[in-house]
């Protein structure tokens, strides 16, 4: 006990306050980005900033929030999902067709589709796969089966999503109150509670995991059909506000769901993920690809090249500081 | 001096009289979704160059063109909802889906702003639909076949992209063409999916099967691609319909400078966007009686026409129309019926 503080040198605390403040820095970046995005749509649209532009602007960044979350519980368990988009896609032909005609039947295909991710996670941990090549497989499938739903564009979202996903509570819009109760469910399921320790770290210490006596079969299930049930949110969300459907609807929330996790925080392995940051991730993409680009009145040839631009300053910026931690 | 400037002015002013409405405070956005093909470029080609000369003239304020990175509807979707709060009176636009833009279109329409969809056409009642009457062109060119080929006989068609509500139109009016024609009669049927090369491919495969073939008739972009067919398979050169790409003008051009050879040629303009611009200056100006589906006239080339239109062409392009304010004016009043 007494010998502990003599063992402490001077140097090594100074170190370990560096690294808290790098840790500290790199907790705050994301919620930092999300303010500096928000400042220049401020400054380039001021109309913007109110009750009816948050709710415009930020009404389709939540089932991008949704979808990243998804993403986040596979890069929890070191895995990738390169499927999520057209997962997304697949239970929005189904939300827009079944869930409204037959809600019975669209409530079964939806709790099979997320039995099937749970099966997916089994199969990856079981024949040792790489998720990478097993998902992208499935996202082909999940492509081929939006397209026998929904041949053609169309379909209607059942009325009580639709209203659902327009509900305008007084003073705060509603995809701001949607992000924080998203954000506060994932933070204390998978921060908070012992369980979701197991689950990180089947990503962080697997064999230590095991030779705990935890069944990592168990922890990979469990991520992969969270990450099911949190596309099946995304793709009602986003037929809750576009009203109809169309096969391709989900095709990029592939790409910007991992974007979105690793600007929240996130790391491609270790079992590093930040839900908070998730979200707040998702909601700086959404803002930073579409708001801000069309508020800057870039000339249309340039426009396809600054979207990718305005994500690759975004994510290095959180690579530049992620290595100060190093 | 000062005073003769003035008076120019003046004089400018009374002349160009309506085009002076009270829609030069207005804004109109164009949002597009994909600018990825020759057809695209020259829609949006059309496009710049009406309304920069629109802005100049002070008929309207602002049009500005905003492109998606990608074809997706979410991201359309976001776009037309920034495209609301930056305050435009306007959108003009090219749907990446017919359906699932609808709610973003909606709330549009719920802020007071004009929708006007062309090409990539919107359902959303609220919004205007710029629709060409692909169902005419179809029966057209049956009409212009049976000038060419007054005896009638055997024909191949060749179809687009299969699923689009284009193809429909154009398939329905060739049928209703040959209804009305029994000289004629399909034999065959391909899908070319508006271009040359699969065109070509298609058609090769299936020509060994068929009986003596006096005409083609098609959706435009497989023109060529079937002449280039026939060709090689030495069988005789049928009347091919055309549809306004520069490669089959140029092979029309070759063929009559050879030996008189004689058709048709039609598709949709990408100038087009052009004329929905106009249609949303049009509601702007307070014009109720607009109808919100207007059918507008294809772009035709006859066996007079088609020369001149030629070196204006790009190569690898299309043919296109930039339709001015009286254009639009005559094609509203040509749908109030």
């Amino acid at each position: 006990m007494t010998a502990a503080p003599v063992e402490t040198s001077p140097k090594s605390s100074s170190e370990r306050g560096k690294l808290a403040r790098a840790r500290l820095l790199r907790s705050l970046l994301p919620a930092l980005s999300l303010v500096l995005v928000l400042l220049a749509i401020a400054w380039l649209n001021p109309r913007a900033i109110s009750y009816f532009g948050f709710s415009l602007m930020l009404n389709l960044a939540i089932p991008i929030a949704l979808a990243t979350i998804a993403q986040m519980f596979v890069i929890a368990g070191n895995e990738l999902d390169l499927s999520i988009g057209t997962f997304v896609g697949f239970v929005g032909c189904v939300t827009a067709t079944w869930l409204k005609d037959a809600p019975l039947v669209g409530v079964v295909i939806l709790l099979a589709s997320i039995g099937v991710y749970a099966l997916l996670g089994a199969l990856i941990y079981l024949r040792n796969l790489p998720s990478i090549v097993v998902t992208l497989g499935m996202s082909f499938v999940w492509q081929g089966l939006a397209i026998l739903i929904l041949p053609k564009p169309g379909g209607k979202a059942p009325d009580w999503l639709l209203s659902l996903m327009a509900f305008k509570p007084p003073f705060v819009p509603f995809p701001i109150i949607a992000a924080l109760l998203i954000a506060a469910v994932v933070y204390f399921g998978l921060m908070r509670t012992s369980y979701g320790v197991i689950l990180r770290g089947s990503g962080g210490n697997a064999a230590a995991l095991e030779r705990a006596g935890w069944s990592l079969l168990r922890t990979k299930i469990v991520l992969f059909a969270l990450a099911g049930l949190f596309g099946v949110l995304s793709g009602m969300a986003l037929i809750g506000i576009t009203t109809s459907a169309d096969a391709n609807i989900g095709n990029g929330y592939t790409l910007l769901s991992i974007a979105g996790v690793i600007l929240g925080g996130g790391e491609f392995v270790g079992g590093r993920v930040s839900p908070i940051g998730a979200v707040i991730g998702a909601l700086t993409l959404a803002l930073a690809a579409s708001p801000l680009l069309t508020f800057m009145h870039i000339p249309p040839d340039w426009q396809v090249a600054a979207n990718g631009a305005i994500l690759i300053i975004v994510l290095a910026a959180r690579v530049l500081i992620s290595r100060r931690e190093r | 001096m000062k005073k003769l400037l003035v008076l120019s002015a003046l004089a400018a002013m009374l002349a160009s009289g309506t085009a002076l409405a009270d829609t030069s405070d207005k804004k109109i956005a164009f949002s597009n979704n994909y600018a990825g093909n020759s057809w695209r470029q020259a829609m949006l080609d059309s496009y710049a160059i009406v309304t920069k000369k629109a802005v100049a003239d002070g008929v309207v304020a602002a049009a500005d063109i905003f492109t998606t990175a990608d074809k997706e509807v979410p991201t359309q979707a976001a776009q037309v909802q920034n495209l609301i709060l930056q305050g435009y009176d306007a959108i003009v636009i090219n749907a990446a889906s017919p359906d699932a833009l609808n709610g973003a279109i909606k709330q549009a329409c719920d802020a007071g702003i004009v929708v006007v969809s062309f090409d990539g056409i919107v359902t959303e009642p609220c919004a205007y639909r710029v629709v060409v009457d692909f169902k005419d062109m179809g029966k057209q060119e049956v009409e212009q076949m049976a000038k060419f080929q007054p005896k009638g006989g055997n024909l191949l068609e060749i179809r687009g992209l299969a699923g689009t509500s284009i193809d429909d139109a154009i398939h329905a009016g060739i049928l209703e063409g040959v209804a009305a024609h029994p000289e004629f009669k399909i034999v065959g049927s391909v899908t070319g999916d508006w271009d040359q090369t699969t065109a070509q491919k298609a058609v090769a495969t299936i020509l060994p099967s068929l009986p003596e073939i006096v005409g083609v008739v098609d959706q435009g972009g497989d023109g060529y691609g079937a002449a280039q067919a026939f060709a090689a398979a030495g069988k005789p050169r049928p009347t091919i319909i055309m549809g306004n790409r520069q490669d089959e003008l140029q092979w029309w051009k070759e063929q009559k400078d050879k030996d008189g050879y004689q058709t048709w040629s039609a598709s949709i303009a990408p100038g087009v966007s052009s004329l929905a611009f106009w249609v949303a200056q049009q509601v702007l100006d307070g014009r109720t009686d607009i109808p919100h589906d207007l059918l507008v006239p294809y772009l035709a080339f006859t066996q007079d026409d088609f020369e001149a239109a030629l070196p204006k062409i790009p190569k690898g392009g299309v043919a296109s129309h930039e339709y001015t304010q009286e254009d639009a004016i005559a094609a509203i009043k040509a749908n109030i019926k």
